[in-house]
Formats: structure tokens, C-alpha cells, sequence
């Protein structure tokens, strides 16, 4: 009789994981570096070039790390939550401008707001590489010591801002 | 003066399509290229996540086979660039799945399956010869069975 | 109004198809004929109201009807006629529609060629069919309506995928859905036998020609997707190991050794109860494939646009199909009776040693695929598996079955013995090693798996040789032509099959190990060599297709000065989305292909070119189609001509319980 149920019991198992992955996204790709030094980089500012911006800079604060573009949809869509974000004050927002165009990327921040203190330019892209960025916009939160505590991959929403970024934030602010 | 336009009209003659040059490869290193393509097939894009690194066309790719290149360039071994992808993409970017605790059953599954097949097959093979006895058919059973045959002969 | 007719079959189809799952089979439970014959007319009435919805789909594409959703969205004024009736299977709902109407033309076929069945096994297969259709219809009424309205009306489609722009379109789906969905009927025989309770050797009999057309099909349709996918692509890649590859690869070897384990069935009764599995398994791994294409859980090239409310209701009908059939099986297996014995050392033993590697193969093929997904769900991290790890896991567990394939129709049933087969294949086992190790180094490389691939080759040829000879010593006829004639189609099915999968091995080895590919950049009147063959590159030209612009690049390519052909690659730009498609120029050959696609176009004029010169790689798909070649042969063996013809009326019951004493 064992051997009769078997095919069905292997069956159930496989249609249990299937119904699991419906509600997974097989083609996000979750970032090794999370619980990691932040990886290193000196880039020029956007808006001041002779000027550089560097994580080394950010020792002994919480911050949030924000890959974007002038060219990216999802940046748009994004952006005035970071604008809301940046006014909060809860977090600093710092951007790099991945592969983009310098007059582009200046022009679209004087159009839909600036929410970053500084902005770091990545035009070969090779910043992004480092921390894994497959896609724009990415969002990192890094904190006192430097350690890459969280990766947000696609569009910050405000959900996501209040359950998740700010009290982890605070978390970070209390240690 | 003759011997110039004689000459230019022999230049000119000799770099028409009438003589065919070899074509340039299309890397400035075919050895590198190569050990390039060698290691890119059996990585993904992140972007085109079904091709490999080295048939998509993806801005991210190019990017990628520019880092590769630069690896391969300053000597790192194969293994070398590999960890250098997954500490910042993880394992996710190879094709080939490392073998960890994780993957032990993905690697080993397909040999176990035969081995358990082969030893299911066997054992049931040795229960049935010992279940299975075979009866003698009587002689009256053997008309039985050549009365029924003749009558499924003459049904249309 | 002619969506609407359609919508309005397909309605009523789904009515009929409920009649046709319970009656017939609830008739069969208590004997009642008067149910069990509604099973007939309502499969043919099934049959009719789904083509008449595919037609009126057909309708609408044909008619360039921009009012319904789904026309809109896969077609265009500007695409031509015979790509508008193909677009109809290039997405999600149309394609669900055609693998609807698949199921019911299976369903009208076995209406036709059943008369030889017993009435209540015919009512329950058609029944079971019946069932299996409730589903894809419910699904298409519910989530995937083909015939959805858009209002107002788009002004012009979003244009079929330019990929999909292609005559293998036209031919690829279909040939895939024949085989996919006619293992539903080798699968509503063995629910059909479990609920009768009679799983006797004759049922073996009668879903083996049901089993290889499916199996023919089936191979045919996945050699065409390999071939589509080389000369469309690109890259002049066959095969990916890609999710949806293996969805429908995995039913193709569980086919396979379906098709072998009813030999064994049918021949000496044995091992019903792991046939009978073996026909749920390889449907079941049909309807997993639907699964896996349409729910988004895992990234494919193929995969159709993903909703996860379709992929519930997939999967819920996958758990009630696949689930109620294992729950019959557990529960009426037991009860089957054995089959005559025999020992391990037999042919039957063989064919179930080959039984055991195939399904061995196929679990590690459903492993690999479905791998990432139970490490993610188990939140263990996000890993992929691909053709480095298929490659590395089923060579080493097809060449033992591959092996066996010339050893197993030599020897005999029952009992064979061990130092006579040894015996009997010395010559062939001699010559098959020697050519694999000197062949390679005459041709100049010498690779294992090189040797290995010519060695199995070569094996099932000479094997099939040797079986030839003793088969033809044994049967009746004067000279070697009458001799030849009198042996059964059905043996012929086996070795032409059997030879197939050689041509397909040398296909395989040969590219793998001698194909060469180029990439330069080629300004006008530059040359390149590959392989014996000198490419001059003439220019480019921009053209105009009919819905797309294109520059057309020119290459003559000539060997030992003389020259072989004219090669027009052409980078393609099709307007309606702005997409850009690489169309490769290929010059097939028996022993050679020739593969240009253009890259980049590069300053003055030059472009990026990738040449290829891949040997034998037509040899890959040719055999593939010897293999289909194989089956038909099979089929139209005599006994089965004799039956369509005469047309035998159901076994009376005397004869039926005799049997049964008996068996």
C-alpha cells in the first residue's frame, strides 16, 4: 500500500512548492552584500566635479544610498516619495547617478526637486557593479559603521518607507 | 610625373574591392576574447535573465564582459573573477550551481535516482519470481481456449 | 458578432463537456448504456462548437478586428495573412483555445477509431477526456476569454512578437499541442482501466498506436521549436535547457518510456501497474508544462504574459487532475494482478533497465528546473541551473540507455542469456570502439566525449545491423527482397527509430566538437575563412518588408575558389514596436551548415559579423524527424490496418472473463 501512495505524495509536495512560488518573483536577485561593508568608491559630485563623494565620508551616520538615472521610468515614479522622505529629515538621502548624462541628470533634478545633499556620478557604471546593481532605481541603507543593512531593488513606495526603512532607520540610529 | 599617376593608378587599383583583405577580428585580443567567451557562457545576465552573458546584448552585459576583460587582463584566475560576480550578485549569475550544502541535492539527486530506480526494479523482479508460479494449463483448458479462438475466427 | 458566436460555442462546448465527463463514466460505474452512449455524440459535438470558436478567432484575425482585446494585442493591419492566422496560438488565451480544440479533435478521433473497445472502457476514456476539457474551458471563460471586447476599438495591434514572425510559427505550436495533448488519451485509457478494474494486456494493446502518434508528434514538434530557435535566434544555439524546453522535453522522455513499457505490457502482461503510472506521469508532465509557461513562476524566453490568478487556477486544476488520478492509482493498484514473470536478465528486464534510466532522466530534468524555485521558497537563497548542469547530469544517464538500445532487441523474452548476447555483439561491440577511438584522430581532435558520442553512434548502427541479420535468418522468404518484405512494420519502427537517435548522436557529437565561429569586423570587399570556406563581405543594402525596414548584408562565400553561394543576412527593424530582430542567412548542407548574422553596424560602412561553420548540425533535427519516421512505420504496422478495417465489434463477455482465467 506505501508504495502505491508515493507518486501522490511526491505529487503533494511539488504542488505545495508550486503554490509557494506563485507568490515569489523568480527574477529578483535578493544582494549578497547585505550584513556587508559597503563597498568602497570615490566618485565626483554631480553638481560640483572638482568635488568628491566617498561612503569613508559617511562613517558615523545612517544613510541611505540612492542609484538613479534621468533615463529610468521607475526613478519618476519614485521620486516623490524621496522628495517626501528628504523633507522628514528622518534619513539623508545621498544619490549616484548611474549611466547617465551630466546636463540630463542636472536638468531633471532642477524639474522635479533634489532630495539629495549630494550627488555621486557613475556614468561607466562600475560603482554599480560593485554593489550589485542590475537595474535602476536601487536604494541601499547603510549605517553607522558602513554596513549595507538593507537593499531596496526597484521603487521606493511609501509602504514599504514607513514599515520598513524608517524604523529600521531608527533601529540603526539607536546602536 | 608619369611614373606618380602610374603609381596612384596602381595604388588605386590595389585598394579597390578587386583585392579582398582579411577581415579584422573583432576583438582587439582573440586569446582573451576567448578565454572571455569560455567563461561568459556559463554566466547570466541579470538583465535578459535567459541568455548568457556572453549572447546578450543587455547595457548591464557589456558592462560585465567589460569587467571580465579587465579581469582576464590583470591575470585573475578563473576562479578569481567568478567569486568576484558572486560577492556582488550571488550565486544567482552561474549557470554551472556551485556545489554547497544547498545544491547537494541537486547534484546528487539524478544518480540517486537511478540507483534507487535500478534497486526498485531489481527487488520487485526478485518478489514476482517468487509470487508468480506458473500454472500448468490442463488439456481441457487447452480446448476451452481453441474453441474460443475459432469461434473469434468466424465473427465478421 | 462573430466573437460573440464564438464566446457563445464556447459556452455551450463547456455545458456538453460536463454531460460528456459524468454521464458517460457514471453509465460505465452501473452498466447503464444509455449513458455510456452519450459519450460519442457529445466528444463530436464537443468537437464541433470549439472549432467553430477557433474559427471565429480565426475570423477576426483574418479580418484584422482590432475590437477584440486579443487581436488587438497580438496582431497588425500591416502583418500578412498567413502571421494573423498564426498569431491566433502567439499568446496567452489563443493558444489556450488551440490546445482546447487539440483536445477535442483527440477526442473525435478516438470516437472514430474505438469500435473495438468494450463500451463502458470507451464512454470512461472519452469521459475522462470530457473532464480534462471542463478545465481548460472553465479557465478560458473565466480568466482568459480569447473573445474579449476592447471599447472602444484599437486603431491599430500592437503587432505579433517579431520573433514569432515566422513560418516555424506556423507550424511549431500546433505539432507540440498534437503530442502534448494526445497523451491525454494513453492517459484516459489508464484512468479508464483503473476504473474498470480490468487492466488486462489488451489494454496495453489498444493505447500503444494511440501513444506513439502522440510520441510521433511530439518529436517532431520539439525538433521544430530546436530548429526555429537556431535559425531565428541568432546565436545558432539548439537547445537551452530553458524552463519551457524541458517542459515540454520531460514529457517526451516520459513518453518514451511509456511507448516501451507497453511493449512489455502488451507483449507478456507484465508490469501494468508502472504503465499505467508511466501514461499519468507523462500527461500529468503536460499539464505541469502548461503550468510552468503561463504562471510566472519561473523566467523563461517562452513564457506568455504571467497573471498569478491564472496561475492559481492551473494549479488547482493540476492538483485535481494529477491528485485524483494518483489517488485512483493508489487505490486500485494494489489490487491489479501480475503480469507472467521473467528474469533480469531479459529482454523485458531491459526494456524496463531502459524504463528506469528515461524516468531517472526525466526526474533529474524536472529537478534541475524546478530547483530554484525550492530553494527560494524555502528561502535558501536564489541560484539558477542551467545547461552546464542539465549537460553534466543527463549525458551520463542516456549513454547506459543508449548502450542498452542495442542490446535489448537481441535479446529474447523471458530468459536471456548473458555470454550468448556477449557473443552475438562481439563483432559489433569491436567495431563501434575502434572507429570512436581512430575516427576523432583522423578528423583531427580527440576529445572523451567526442569518442563517446561516435562510439554510441556507431554501436546502434552496428547493433542494428546484427539484429537485422538474425531477425531476417528467422523469417520465412526465398531471396533477400522477399525476406525483407515479410518482416513486421512494427520491427522496422523499431530499428528506423533506433537509427534516428544514432543520426541525432552524430549530429550532436559533430557540432559540438568541431564547430568554429568568427567574430570580425568586415568592411566591404573583406574576407574571412572558416572551416574551408572564404566569406566576402559586399555591402549592405537597406530593404523594405512588409512591416519592417531592413539592411541586408551580402556575402559570397566560395570555397577552393569556386564559389558555393550568396548569403543575405539582414538586420531587421519592424515598426509597429520599434523592435529589432537579427535575421541570420544559413546555407544548409548534408554534411555543413554556414551560419552569418550580422552584429553592429560600424563606422564606413563595416560591420560586426559573426560567421559560423557547424558539421552535421542538420543531422540534430534530421534525426528527429527518422525517429517520428520510426513511429509512423510503427503504426501502420499490419495488425493495425487489419483492425481499422475490419473494424472488430466489442469483445463479448464470455470471451472477456475466459481471458481472464486464463491470463
Amino acid at each position: 500500500m506505501n508504495r502505491f501512495l508515493l507518486p501522490l505524495s511526491i505529487f503533494i509536495v511539488v504542488v505545495v512548492f508550486l503554490g509557494i512560488g506563485l507568490k515569489l518573483n523568480p527574477r529578483e536577485i535578493p544582494s549578497p552584500l547585505v550584513g556587508k561593508a559597503a563597498p568602497d568608491f570615490s566618485q565626483p559630485q554631480l553638481f560640483e566635479p572638482a568635488k568628491v563623494f566617498s561612503p569613508a565620508d559617511m562613517k558615523g551616520k545612517v544613510w541611505l544610498l540612492n542609484f538613479w538615472a534621468s533615463w529610468c521610468s521607475g526613478c519618476k515614479t519614485e521620486h516623490p516619495v524621496l522628495m517626501d522622505l528628504a523633507k522628514s529629515g528622518e534619513v539623508p538621502i545621498y544619490g549616484m547617478d548611474y549611466k547617465d548624462q551630466r546636463d540630463e541628470a542636472m536638468t531633471w533634478l532642477s524639474r522635479w526637486g533634489n532630495p539629495y545633499p549630494i550627488v555621486g556620478v557613475d556614468d561607466a557604471g562600475r560603482v554599480g557593479i560593485n554593489y550589485g546593481v542590475y537595474g535602476v532605481p536601487e536604494t541601499y541603507v547603510i549605517d553607522k559603521q558602513g554596513v549595507i543593512q538593507y537593499k531596496q531593488i526597484g521603487p521606493l513606495d511609501p509602504e514599504t518607507v514607513e514599515k520598513k526603512i524608517i524604523p529600521l532607520v531608527k533601529q540603526l540610529e539607536a546602536q | 610625373m608619369n611614373i606618380q599617376w602610374i603609381a596612384l593608378i596602381v595604388v588605386l587599383f590595389l585598394s579597390g574591392p578587386v583585392w579582398a583583405g582579411e577581415a579584422r577580428p573583432l576583438a582587439d585580443d582573440p586569446a582573451s576574447e576567448a578565454r572571455l567567451k569560455h567563461l561568459a557562457v556559463e554566466l547570466r545576465c541579470l538583465v535578459c535573465q535567459n541568455q548568457t552573458l556572453a549572447d546578450s546584448n543587455a547595457p548591464l552585459a557589456e558592462d560585465l564582459r567589460r569587467e571580465v576583460r579587465e579581469m582576464i587582463a590583470k591575470n585573475m584566475s578563473d576562479q578569481e573573477i567568478i567569486e568576484f560576480l558572486t560577492a556582488r550578485y550571488g550565486d544567482f549569475v552561474l549557470y554551472r550551481p556551485p556545489l554547497k550544502a544547498t545544491t547537494t541535492l541537486l547534484w546528487v539527486g539524478p544518480f540517486v535516482l537511478v540507483i534507487v530506480g535500478a534497486t526498485a526494479l531489481i527487488i520487485t523482479l526478485r518478489r514476482r519470481a517468487g509470487k508468480v508460479i506458473d500454472v500448468p494449463v490442463t488439456e481441457d483448458e487447452h480446448r476451452r481456449v481453441e474453441q474460443l479462438l475459432a469461434e473469434g475466427v468466424k465473427r465478421p | 458578432m462573430i466573437p460573440e458566436i464564438g464566446h457563445f460555442a464556447l459556452i455551450l462546448a463547456l455545458c456538453v463537456a460536463v454531460v460528456q465527463g459524468i454521464l458517460p463514466i457514471y453509465g460505465a460505474a452501473v452498466g447503464n448504456s444509455a449513458l455510456m452512449a452519450v459519450a460519442k455524440p457529445a466528444a463530436r459535438g464537443q468537437f464541433l462548437l470549439v472549432l467553430t470558436a477557433f474559427g471565429c478567432l480565426a475570423y477576426a484575425f483574418a479580418e484584422k478586428d482590432f475590437s477584440v482585446l486579443y487581436v488587438a494585442a497580438t496582431s497588425n493591419s500591416q502583418l500578412p495573412l498567413h502571421y494573423r492566422l498564426a498569431a491566433i496560438w502567439g499568446a496567452h488565451e489563443g493558444s489556450l483555445l488551440l490546445w482546447t480544440l487539440i483536445l477535442t479533435i483527440w477526442m473525435f478521433a478516438v470516437t472514430l477509431f474505438s469500435a473495438h473497445l468494450p463500451e463502458s472502457t470507451r464512454s470512461r476514456i472519452l469521459g475522462v477526456m470530457g473532464l480534462v476539457s471542463i478545465g481548460f474551458l472553465l479557465f478560458m471563460l473565466t480568466v482568459s476569454n480569447p473573445f474579449e471586447r476592447l471599447i472602444p476599438a484599437a486603431a491599430e495591434g500592437r503587432d505579433l512578437n517579431p520573433l514569432l514572425q515566422d513560418p516555424g510559427m506556423v507550424i511549431h505550436p500546433p505539432m507540440l499541442y498534437m503530442g502534448y495533448v494526445g497523451f491525454s488519451v494513453a492517459f484516459a485509457f489508464a484512468i479508464a482501466a483503473l476504473l474498470g478494474g480490468n487492466l488486462d494486456a489488451a489494454w496495453a494493446r489498444w493505447s500503444r498506436p494511440w501513444t506513439t502518434v502522440a510520441w510521433c508528434f511530439l518529436t517532431v514538434g520539439i525538433a521544430m521549436g530546436s530548429g526555429w530557435a537556431y535559425y531565428e535566434l541568432g546565436w545558432g544555439g539548439w537547445w537551452f535547457w530553458d524552463p519551457v524546453e524541458n517542459a515540454s522535453f520531460m514529457p517526451w522522455l516520459a513518453g518514451t518510456a511509456l511507448v516501451h513499457s507497453l511493449a512489455v505490457t502488451d507483449k507478456r502482461g507484465g508490469f501494468k501497474v508502472w504503465t499505467v503510472l508511466l501514461a499519468i506521469m507523462a500527461f500529468s508532465l503536460s499539464l505541469l508544462g502548461t503550468f510552468l509557461v503561463r504562471s510566472g513562476v519561473l523566467t523563461s524566453v517562452h513564457a506568455f504574459a504571467t497573471d498569478p490568478k491564472r496561475g492559481m487556477f492551473i494549479l488547482a486544476f493540476l492538483a485535481i487532475v494529477i491528485g485524483g488520478s494518483l489517488a485512483l492509482y493508489a487505490w486500485r493498484a494494489p489490487r491489479v494482478g501480475l503480469g507472467g514473470s521473467f528474469a533480469a536478465m531479459s529482454r523485458e528486464g531491459m526494456l524496463l533497465a531502459n524504463n528506469v534510466l528515461l524516468v531517472a532522466a526525466m526526474g533529474s530534468v524536472l529537478l534541475g528546473t524546478l530547483y530554484p524555485l525550492f530553494l527560494d521558497a524555502l528561502d535558501l537563497g536564489k541560484i539558477s541551473v542551467g545547461p552546464p548542469y542539465f549537460d553534466s547530469v543527463f549525458v551520463p544517464l542516456m549513454a547506459p540507455a543508449v548502450f542498452l538500445m542495442g542490446v535489448g532487441p537481441l535479446a529474447q523474452w523471458k530468459k536471456a542469456s548473458l555470454p550468448d548476447l556477449a557473443k552475438r555483439l562481439k563483432w559489433a561491440f569491436g567495431v563501434s570502439v575502434i572507429t570512436a577511438i581512430v575516427l576523432p584522430l583522423v578528423m583531427g581532435t580527440w576529445t572523451p566525449l567526442l569518442s563517446l558520442g561516435l562510439l554510441l553512434a556507431i554501436w546502434i548502427a552496428t547493433t542494428s545491423v546484427v539484429t537485422l541479420r538474425e531477425r531476417l535468418t528467422h523469417v520465412a522468404g526465398n531471396s533477400l527482397g522477399e525476406r525483407l518484405a515479410s518482416v513486421p512494420r512494427s520491427y522496422w519502427g523499431m530499428l528506423v527509430a533506433h537509427c534516428g537517435i544514432a543520426v541525432f548522436i552524430v549530429g550532436v557529437t559533430m557540432v559540438k566538437g568541431f564547430e568554429t565561429e568568427k567574430d570580425v569586423r568586415m568592411n566591404v570587399g573583406e574576407t574571412a575563412t572558416i572551416g574551408d570556406y572564404l566569406f566576402r563581405f559586399d555591402g549592405a543594402q537597406d530593404v523594405v518588408g512588409p512591416n519592417y525596414t531592413a539592411a541586408r548584408g551580402s556575402f559570397s562565400v566560395s570555397r577552393d575558389g569556386r564559389e558555393t553561394t550568396v548569403l543575405y543576412p539582414e538586420k531587421r527593424r519592424y515598426t509597429a514596436q520599434n523592435q529589432v530582430m537579427t535575421e541570420a542567412a544559413i546555407d544548409p548542407g548534408l554534411l555543413r551548415d554556414l551560419y552569418v548574422s550580422l552584429g553592429e553596424p560600424l563606422d564606413d560602412g563595416a560591420w560586426s559579423v559573426r560567421l559560423y561553420h557547424k558539421p552535421f548540425v542538420d543531422w540534430i533535427w534530421g534525426g528527429c524527424f527518422i525517429m517520428a519516421l520510426g513511429g509512423v512505420l510503427a503504426i501502420s504496422d499490419r495488425r493495425y490496418r487489419i483492425a481499422w478495417r475490419r473494424q472488430e465489434p466489442a469483445v463479448p463477455a464470455a470471451t472477456r472473463a475466459a481471458r481472464r482465467k486464463v491470463a
